[in-house]
Formats: C-alpha cells, sequence, structure tokens
C-alpha cells in the first residue's frame, strides 16, 4: 500500500487542472476514441444524446479508475521519473482527495451509464474499474513481471462498452476488439519499459526487462507483435471489417512487425549507442497502429452502405 | 464609491481568490450536469413508448 501522507504547503490550493489531472487526460482520450468506435461500429442505432452520454460515462469511469491508480500506486509515482509530476507525488492533492474522486466518480459513471443505455454496458464498465484499479494496481503490477499481459484487458474493455450500448450484448466481433487492444498492450509497454527501464528498476515495478532482461524483453516483443497480426487478422472474418481495415490492418502489421525484428536484432549496446532509437520509434508507431485500427473499422462502419467486404472470407 | 466596500456584509478573504479556479470549474461541472440530466430526460422521455415506461424495454 502507498504510504503517501504528502504534506501540502499551506500558501498552496490545487486548481481545476490538478484534480482533472489526476484522470490521466491522455489515457482517457484513447478510452474516448476505442469506445466511440466500438458504439458506431455495432449494428443498430442509439439515440446520438444517450451515445454522448454514455461515452462520457466511460470516459469518466476511465478517469475514475486512473485516480485510484493514482491514489494507490503514489510511492512508486514519487520514485519515478516519467510519474513524479503527478499530482499527488507533486505535492498539489492529497492521496485521500484522489481515493475520494475515484470511488465517487467510479460509482457515478457505473449507475448513469446503466440508467442512460443499458445494464450489460454498466456492468462491463464496473469490471474495468475493478480490473485496472484491483487486479492490475493492487495486484499484478507490483508482483508479476507479466502485469501488463494480463492488466492490458483493463484498457481493451471500452469497445466492448460501446457495442453493448449500442447492442445490450456480447458478440465475437467485441470480442475480437477487445483481443485487439489486449495484445496490443504488451509490445507497445515493453517498448515503452526497454527505454524507460532505469525507472522501473528504481521503483521496484517487475516490468519484464528488469527481472528478465532485455534479450527476453525484445524477443517477448516480437512474439507478441505476430500473434497480435494473427489477432488483427481475424476482425477480418467479422462483419465489421471492410476494405479500409483490410488496408490499415496490411500496411500497420507490415511496419510493426518490421520494427519488432529491428528490436529483436539489437543488442543493449546498439540500442544505448543510438539512445534507443528503434526502440522509440516503434513506441510511437505503436499508438498510431492501435489509432489506424479503430479509425479503419470507423469508416468501414460509414462506408458500410457503399462498399462491404463483411466477413470476406 | 469608495465607501461602498466597507459597508458590504462578507469580506473577500484571500482563500476565495486562490480557490478561485476551483470552485469556478466545479460549478461549471455541477451546471453541465444539470444540463445532461435534463437532456437525458427529455431523451427518454420522447423516445420511450408510454405503453413500455417502468418496463425494461425503457432502459433500452
Amino acid at each position: 500500500m502507498t504510504d503517501a501522507t504528502t504534506t501540502l504547503d499551506d500558501d498552496f490550493e490545487a486548481s481545476f487542472g490538478d484534480f482533472f489531472a489526476l484522470l490521466k487526460p491522455r489515457v482517457m482520450s484513447l478510452v474516448v476514441f476505442t469506445a466511440m468506435v466500438g458504439l458506431i461500429v455495432a449494428p443498430g442505432t442509439v439515440h446520438p444524446f444517450v451515445a454522448f452520454f454514455s461515452i462520457l460515462c466511460v470516459a469518466i469511469g476511465g478517469g475514475a479508475s486512473g485516480a485510484l491508480n493514482m491514489w494507490y500506486d503514489a510511492d512508486i509515482d514519487r520514485v519515478m521519473k516519467r510519474t513524479k509530476g503527478r499530482p499527488i507525488p507533486a505535492g498539489k492533492v492529497t492521496a485521500g482527495e484522489a481515493l475520494a474522486i475515484g470511488v465517487t466518480l467510479s460509482a457515478f459513471s457505473v449507475i448513469m451509464l446503466g440508467l442512460a443505455s443499458n445494464w450489460v454496458a454498466a456492468g462491463l464498465l464496473a469490471f474495468t474499474i475493478f480490473f485496472y484499479a484491483v487486479v492490475y494496481t493492487m495486484w499484478l503490477k507490483r508482483s508479476t513481471p507479466q502485469n501488463i499481459v494480463i492488466g492490458g484487458a483493463a484498457g481493451a474493455f471500452p469497445p466492448m462498452i460501446g457495442w453493448a450500448v449500442v447492442t445490450g450484448d456480447i458478440t465475437v466481433a467485441s470480442c475480437l476488439m477487445f483481443a485487439l487492444t489486449f495484445m496490443w498492450t504488451p509490445p507497445h509497454f515493453w517498448a515503452l519499459a526497454l527505454f524507460m527501464n532505469s525507472d522501473y528498476d528504481k521503483a521496484k515495478v517487475p516490468m519484464l526487462p528488469v527481472t528478465h532482461g532485455t534479450r527476453v524483453t525484445r524477443n517477448h516483443i516480437l512474439v507478441y507483435t505476430l500473434l497480435l497480426a494473427l489477432t488483427a487478422g481475424a476482425l477480418l472474418f467479422t462483419s465489421i471489417a471492410g476494405w479500409c481495415y483490410l488496408v490499415a490492418f496490411v500496411v500497420m502489421n507490415a511496419l510493426f512487425i518490421i520494427g519488432a525484428i529491428k528490436i529483436w536484432r539489437r543488442d543493449d549496446a546498439a540500442s544505448k549507442a543510438d539512445n534507443f532509437k528503434a526502440e522509440r520509434s516503434f513506441f510511437k508507431l505503436s499508438l498510431a497502429y492501435l489509432f489506424a485500427h479503430f479509425t479503419a473499422l470507423m469508416f468501414d462502419a460509414m462506408l458500410s452502405g457503399f462498399l462491404s467486404i463483411g466477413g470476406l472470407f | 464609491m469608495g465607501g461602498f466596500s466597507k459597508m458590504a456584509i462578507t469580506k473577500l478573504h484571500e482563500i476565495h481568490t486562490r480557490r478561485k479556479s476551483r470552485n469556478v470549474g466545479l460549478g461549471l461541472v455541477l451546471a453541465a450536469f444539470v444540463v445532461l440530466i435534463l437532456g437525458l430526460t427529455m431523451v427518454k422521455v420522447t423516445t420511450t413508448p408510454i405503453g413500455n415506461i417502468g418496463s425494461a424495454e425503457a432502459h433500452q
């Protein structure tokens, strides 16, 4: 547990922005985007205002789990260069305030989503918050180098929630959107961990490069990238994939596999010599990879009346 | 006008200035919440058939 009994400066008042930062706005943007795509590609319609309200609830729920994560991980965040500017370690907000905001917004977002759309979507959101705050943050993160493999599930649920808002159920297509984000998470974070290794080491977070070395991490990145390509390809067999997705799939997976092979062929000496150039560009490419796949699905849904290869094979 | 401020029944404490950003932000959030609930109520009322009110379908 965190012993974050931060002493706040008497003259300092946290601004509204400091509390908003607890919700991890950048992570929230990914959550909003993938949930929105899930909602758009789902068969059926929902009133635009209900759609907007539901996405807002998913964003608030995602933000709430971020606040709970910051509350619990305040001790680690204080040590890591990447996170020491967060509101709690920076002394802007107390850990207790973050906990209160996290719990309140979690309950609020789940109840409001249930009332606005349906209880399947609300149940998925509740499970997502639980998974991220309890299973990942409190349990896996500090206990196993597979932390982000299993914990990645939390970030993968939003497209399923968006889908459930419209349909009220869980289908193969929505599970495959989940699987796409789930399989994408390990190579994305391990690439980051390769050039942020010292940060995780200092904080004693058992990331793969810390516990098993960078060679094993490079091997894992390649294997998971190949598995990711298979998972992304499986979506081509569903009715939500079209020509746009096919193009995004071919281009992005080719680039991603080439990037993973580059990382696999390098050693630490080569990486340090150019300040982890290949690893950094692979990390950036991973963001484009996910964005391209979900954007393509969205375009296919919009164009489905004109062009369709739905269930291609 | 100079004497007008002396007549104020409340005194602006320094803490009000320090907390202005928080208070304005929270006020806007609460106002947005009211608008959202009003909007959602309007949508639910206008799109739910009268026969379905109170049934499970009303929540779809």
